[in-house]
């Protein structure tokens, strides 16, 4: 019984969504008592196998360091996994867009069902995890003998570091003559990563145009908050799409999470109900935020932003 | 070049569901269904290669109840040439419908193949992806523009850090997220014409696939109830409370 989880990283470093992934991995081992390995797969990522092998709870760290997996493309990255699970009863990684890309195509070519974006453990073979936008929440149990699993970040407290695992190449060099990298438009940020993030401040389709959202910016520097967004604010072309807060865009669960000009669609409340404290600020006071919100502000963003942000 | 479009009944995405009381499942009793908003921008997108005249003939399939056929309906309103139906009563979830899928890629052999990203009843995001496992074909997965260049497709991606863009080998699995398009809304006409297009009906068995879910769903409840809090009516009282009350600043 040992579990293996996939390490997220990006731009060269370990992603922190690794150490909500190991406390889910935690939590199954200590059911079924197992040890858990770390899978860093890619190019040129010694220092991310390094960081990955202090994380508390890591048996060892298998790298596989290869162009073939050069950005986690689906194809090399599953057959890499699918290779190794022999060695496993459960697969694990975060539900991230590489996870999501990744995962059900190891689940398949082993034959067994995968289980999205769990939110708890409850045994070794049963888990928690939202359905329908997070209006109900399914308790499923897998009867494969191999669990194939994403972890929905918030959903766990990160493991710490103090661990000095092992760290083993893996040789397996998977074939690819299917899928090429050509590019990739990354969005820069000095401001903390959306799912990491403390504090949140969400701008939606009020914010009128991409210009407004600098009125966010002020305040989101003032309390080191990352900035997201509705889908409508995204569809409009206001901001990237990495912005996107919902059911099918990022899941947030801040300490703080500030919904401004976001009338609060059943889509986008599944990306951020779980926050802390929730406070939105709309001009309409029928708007359906207000029935999720810990302190509500009917007013017009306009005025309101800018008298916030003098005033923090 | 044929595409094969997926598209899955689900509950329309503007009703709020309901736990049943014996937190068996949600309760789908008179509630409106309609085609998976991610299956709607993979119609459309194959309807508009087909008007490049990249695509030759879509054909719409699904695997469901016989209920599904409205869905069906609705693909060959919105231009679909023909549908498949793979009938059948069981709790199917991902990996089941990739299986019937891939029988049907390999039975129809379509250059592409479009699918949702996720279904917003289950949430999995998984079937495309296993499809493209189980036909050991490339994946194009969260779409945000697909183009078919020298028998390559070129698919941008939705991915955490922004956009990312892969070529892929035909034939390819492509899923779609909300950006790709914009999906049109069927006509009248073309609503009557859809009744006279042909729809095959199959049976799991007949393409010799177990559909039926391995993941057994023990219980559903509703979540964590969250309770609307106050208003304040001034952002000097939003201060306070933030500072003295919730104490997050
Ligand atoms: C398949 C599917 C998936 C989806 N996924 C997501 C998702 O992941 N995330 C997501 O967010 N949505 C998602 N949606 C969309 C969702 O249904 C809503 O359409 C969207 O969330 C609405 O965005 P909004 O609140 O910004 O816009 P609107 O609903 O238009 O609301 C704008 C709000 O701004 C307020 N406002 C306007 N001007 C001002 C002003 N000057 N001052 C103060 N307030 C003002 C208005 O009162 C209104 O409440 C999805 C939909 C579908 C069908
Ligand atoms: N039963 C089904 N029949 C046809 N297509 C399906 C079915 N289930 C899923 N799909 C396709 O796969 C996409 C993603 O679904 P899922 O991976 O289950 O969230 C959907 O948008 C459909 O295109």
């Amino acid at each position: 019984m040992s579990i293996l989880v996939l390490a997220e990283h990006h731009d060269g470093t370990l992603a922190g969504a690794t150490a909500h992934v190991l406390a889910a991995a935690q939590q199954i081992a200590n059911e079924s008592g197992g040890a858990i390995d770390v899978l860093v797969a890619g190019e040129g990522v010694g220092d991310i196998a390094e960081a990955a092998a202090k994380l508390d709870g890591v048996n060892k760290v298998r790298v596989a360091d290869n162009a073939a997996y050069a950005h986690l493309l689906a194809e090399p990255t599953a057959a890499l996994i699918s290779e190794l699970a022999g060695d496993y009863t459960h697969l694990l990684a975060a539900a991230s867009t590489n996870g999501k890309n990744v995962m059900p195509r190891v689940a398949a070519l082993k034959d067994v069902a995968q289980l999205s974006e769990i939110i708890a453990v409850e045994s070794a073979d049963t888990f928690a995890r939202p359905i329908y936008a997070g209006n109900a929440i399914a308790t499923v149990q897998s009867e494969d003998a191999l669990k194939v699993i994403t972890v929905r970040t918030t959903g766990f407290d990160a493991v710490g570091e103090g661990g000095s695992a092992a760290i083993e190449a893996v040789d397996f060099v998977a074939d690819n003559a299917q899928s090429t990298f050509l590019k990739e438009e990354l969005a820069k940020s000095d401001r903390p990563e959306l799912a990491a993030a403390k504090v949140v401040v969400s701008g939606g389709r009020g914010m009128g145009n991409g210009e407004n959202f600098k009125l966010l910016d002020g305040i989101a520097d003032k309390l080191g908050a990352a900035i997201g967004a509705s889908r409508a604010a995204v569809d409009a072309g206001f901001v990237p799409n990495d912005m996107q807060v919902g059911q099918t865009g990022k899941i947030v669960a801040p300490d703080l999470y500030i919904a401004v000009g976001i009338s609060g669609a059943i889509q986008h409340l599944a990306g951020m109900k779980d926050s802390k404290v929730i406070v939105a600020i709309n001009k309409d006071e029928e708007a359906p935020i207000f029935q999720v919100a810990d302190y509500g502000l009917v007013g017009d963003l306009f005025d309101v932003l800018p008298e916030l942000e003098s005033k923090l | 070049m044929k595409v094969l479009v997926a598209v899955k009944r689900v509950v329309d995405y503007n009703v709020k569901i309901r736990v049943k009381p014996d937190n068996s499942d949600v309760d789908l009793t008179n509630v409106k269904m309609a085609m998976n908003p991610f299956c709607e921008i993979a119609v459309e997108e194959a309807v508009r290669l087909k008007e490049k005249g990249v695509a030759t003939e879509i054909v719409a399939v699904t695997v469901g109840p016989k209920a599904a056929q409205e869905q069906l309906r609705t693909a060959l309103a919105l231009g679909a040439d023909r549908a498949i139906h793979v009938q059948t009563d069981e709790r199917v979830e991902s990996l089941g419908a990739a299986k019937a899928l891939a029988k049907l890629v390999e039975e129809e052999q379509p250059g592409l193949v479009i699918l949702g990203k996720q279904a917003i009843d289950t949430d999995n995001n998984q079937t495309g992806q296993m499809l493209a496992a189980l036909t050991g074909l490339p994946q194009g997965t969260f779409a945000s523009d697909v183009a078919i260049e020298n028998d390559k497709l070129k698919v941008t991606r939705e991915i955490d850090g922004g956009l990312q863009t892969l070529e892929l080998t035909l034939p390819a699995i492509v899923t779609t997220d909300l950006r790709l398009n914009e999906p049109r809304y069927a006509k009248l006409p073309d609503i009557m014409k859809a009744k006279k297009k042909p729809m095959d009906v199959k049976s799991p068995e007949d393409l010799g696939v177990e559909v039926a879910s391995r993941v057994k769903l023990l219980k559903v409840e509703p979540p964590a109830d969250r309770k609307g809090g106050v208003k304040v009516s001034s952002v000097d009282e939003l201060v306070d409370k933030l500072k003295n009350e919730a104490k997050v600043l």
